[in-house]
């Protein structure tokens, strides 16, 4: 029992974070309809910059504000200057656009900060709290915290101000949208600034218990995608679920079975998954509506 | 009249590939050294101090006279520890740029690439990498500083049995280097009385080992935990593992010799337990150590040079270099094969990583004895010797 508990603590702490990514792959796709590779280069950008800013002797809780400040100019100009010059290009073209821009971002990252990996301090230090037999840390608890929080603000935003609902109109129908007045330009950097706050949060959060290094983000961003491909590409809810249950089962896989198979299983889970529900668990219906 | 500016023309011309031709001739051609080296890209932190010591040294070197009277060139190239761009610049630096010797590359899968065309072009190359296939077995052309991985779990194991540890567990990284002290380890187990009770792996990106240690924690009769790793892995490991409160002591690998390891580990890192070559404790060393001069020398130099704390690998580009220089200088001559000969002759030579002995069929050249057993404590490795 101590045993699944551990397995489950772990794996619900790195699935916040694939959660959290996918969350922001979502909302850009919403808006825009771009698949945006770079996400996984904000929640870099939000772990580091909070290192580097911290490091000149701004008190923690600045730095990290000034962070997600960062990663939202980084956004905005991501949508300013690489997204919206080729509106209406195809999919792909988009994909190729912002995998190209993870890249610039990486080896910007790479100059501008350092090459070594990083870490913060916990926020509310790191001796381990007991339960069941099975140990987790403060930081997991404000990992998972903070992506429930995130969630519901997001939740709020998009359903109780206009804001939020100009997002929404957008992504349901950009012409629409623009001809009872919203501007959809706006709106869409708009989600490419919130989804890189997303993703900054996610760094900074979870830094102290993964480290961070200009090059991080690939393989988050990997792995967000699977999850909000698992979730169904489009759903807010499937983007969580997606991420808490990759990482579950990474988790229980590598307790369990073996550690070798363990970056397989949740590909081979999603494979199946994609195989027979083409759309993900929470396919395009409820995008629809969202 | 054009025909009076075209004479002038092509007389100046002449004048000055005369003179130019001159001047090349009055100065004795420079020794061209080749590396190619994981500057950028996963393995900087191997690459970046290795090429800062190079140019480094030979630029001291320059300005003391040179070589026998002669200058050496010393042309790098980045491979970004790519096997596939290494080899091609492998290539240019033994066809274009004619180089006497080669030094790299930084990683074992790099390296590994090249020694084919060490072999056929006949050209001495010294490798920076760690694994122990690079000169196991012996391959004529090429030669390596840093221990090897099988050393270092030698190393370990001899302490481990001086403990009295019997039954052990094993969590590896799956990167390059995990994987290759994994193998070395398991082969090497045996002849100390010790058995791997629990084998556990992690990917080298992976954020979280909790699930694995928990598994080792529960085997019955875990006495000792090692970790074959590098990068950020084993912080978390060390980490992963305070929090799980798993308390037999934990080994580390000559992979986190350094001191990023202890600052990403915090407090966790006190109590674990490395093998590290006597650079890490340049100042703890005992006077009378043969090292210490060397070892301190090296470290003042480059941490003046570069304003960043030394590290092991610079170290291994150090004793690259100056095995070759004096090798060259043995050798009388910049020819390849001159140089492989005065190279594999090398002897009581005090390197960084210890005292190096070569021979026709030991290209390495170094023992066990080369390593320090250290333990980290308050932030800082103690020497903890031989018990």
């Amino acid at each position: 029992m101590a045993e699944f508990l551990q397995f489950a603590f772990s794996g619900l702490t790195v699935g916040a974070v694939y959660a959290l990514v996918a969350l922001g792959f979502t909302l850009i796709y919403n808006a825009s309809d771009v698949v945006n590779f770079a996400q996984g280069e904000f929640v870099m950008i939000g772990g580091m910059a909070t290192v580097f800013i911290a490091a000149v002797g701004v008190p923690l809780p600045v730095a990290a504000l000034s962070a997600i400040v960062v990663a939202m100019i980084v956004g905005l100009l991501l949508h300013r200057l690489a997204i919206e010059p080729a509106r209406g290009a195809d999919a792909v073209t988009l994909i190729i656009i912002t995998i190209g821009a993870s890249i610039f971002l990486r080896s910007a990252a790479s100059f501008i900060f350092d090459k070594q990996f990083h870490t913060l301090p916990p926020f509310t230090g790191d001796t381990p709290i007991l339960f069941g037999g099975a140990a987790i840390l403060p930081q997991s608890l404000w990992v998972l915290a903070g992506g429930f929080v995130i969630v519901i603000l997001l939740w709020a935003f998009m359903s109780r101000t206009i804001l939020g609902k100009a997002i929404l109109a957008t992504a349901a129908n950009r012409l629409a949208a623009r001809l009872v007045g919203i501007n959809t330009s706006y709106v869409v950097g708009l989600s490419f600034a919130l989804s890189a706050a997303i993703g900054a949060i996610a760094g900074i959060l979870v830094t102290p218990i993964t480290l961070t290094r200009y090059d991080v983000g690939t393989l988050l961003a990997l792995k967000g995608f699977a999850a909000a491909m698992f979730g169904g590409m489009g759903s807010p809810i499937g983007a969580i679920v997606g991420g808490l249950i990759i990482g579950l089962l990474e988790a229980f896989g590598a307790g369990y079975i073996s550690s070798e198979y363990k970056d397989a299983i949740a590909f081979i889970v999603i494979l199946g998954v994609l195989f027979f529900m083409p759309t993900g668990l929470f396919g395009r219906k409820s995008v629809e509506r969202v | 009249m054009t025909r009076l500016r075209r004479l002038t023309r092509l007389a100046a011309v002449s004048a000055s590939a005369l003179a130019l031709g001159l001047t090349a001739a009055a100065a004795a051609d420079p020794i061209k050294i080749g590396s190619v080296l994981a500057v950028t890209g996963p393995a900087s932190f191997l690459g970046d101090p290795e090429e800062k010591t190079l140019q480094m040294y030979v630029d001291q070197i320059n300005e003391a006279g040179g070589v026998d009277g002669r200058q050496i060139e010393l042309i790098v190239y980045d491979s970004g520890g790519d096997p596939n761009k290494a080899r091609t610049f492998a290539t240019r630096l033994i066809e274009d740029d004619e180089v006497s010797a080669i030094i790299g590359d930084s990683t074992t899968g790099a390296t590994m690439a090249m020694v084919p065309l060490a072999q056929d072009y006949e050209v001495p190359m010294i490798s920076l990498a760690g694994a122990v296939v690079i000169i196991d077995p012996v391959k004529e052309y090429v030669f390596k500083t840093p221990h090897t991985d099988r050393m270092a779990c030698e190393k370990i194991f001899q302490d481990m049995k001086a403990n009295g540890y019997t039954k052990i567990g094993m969590i590896s990284g799956t990167g390059g280097f995990g994987k290759s002290m994994r193998e070395q380890c398991l082969d090497v187990v045996g002849t100390y009385d010790i058995e791997v009770v629990a084998d556990e792996t992690y990917g080298p990106s992976d954020a979280d080992m909790t699930p694995q240690l928990t598994k080792i924690k529960n085997t019955d009769g875990v006495q000792a935990v090692i970790n074959p790793g590098f990068g950020q892995g084993p912080a978390i490991v060390t980490r992963n593992y305070r929090q799980l409160g798993i308390d037999v002591p934990l080994y580390q690998s000559h992979g986190v010799a350094s001191k990023s390891f202890i600052e990403l580990a915090g407090d966790a890192a006190n109590g674990v337990r490395l093998p590290a070559a006597a650079l890490l404790v340049a100042d703890k060393l005992p006077d009378d150590d043969p090292q210490k001069e060397v070892v301190v020398n090296y470290k003042t130099t480059y941490e003046e040079a570069t304003g960043e704390p030394v590290s092991t690998f610079g170290g291994h580009a150090y004793d690259a270099l100056m095995m070759l220089v004096a090798a060259i200088e043995k050798a009388g001559s910049d020819d390849p094969a001159a140089i492989r000969d005065a190279l594999e002759q090398t002897s009581g030579f005090i390197g960084t990583a210890g005292e190096v002995n070569m021979s026709a069929d030991d290209h390495l050249g170094l023992d066990v004895s080369a390593f320090e057993m250290l333990e980290i404590q308050d932030g800082d490795w103690v020497i903890i010797g031989e018990n």
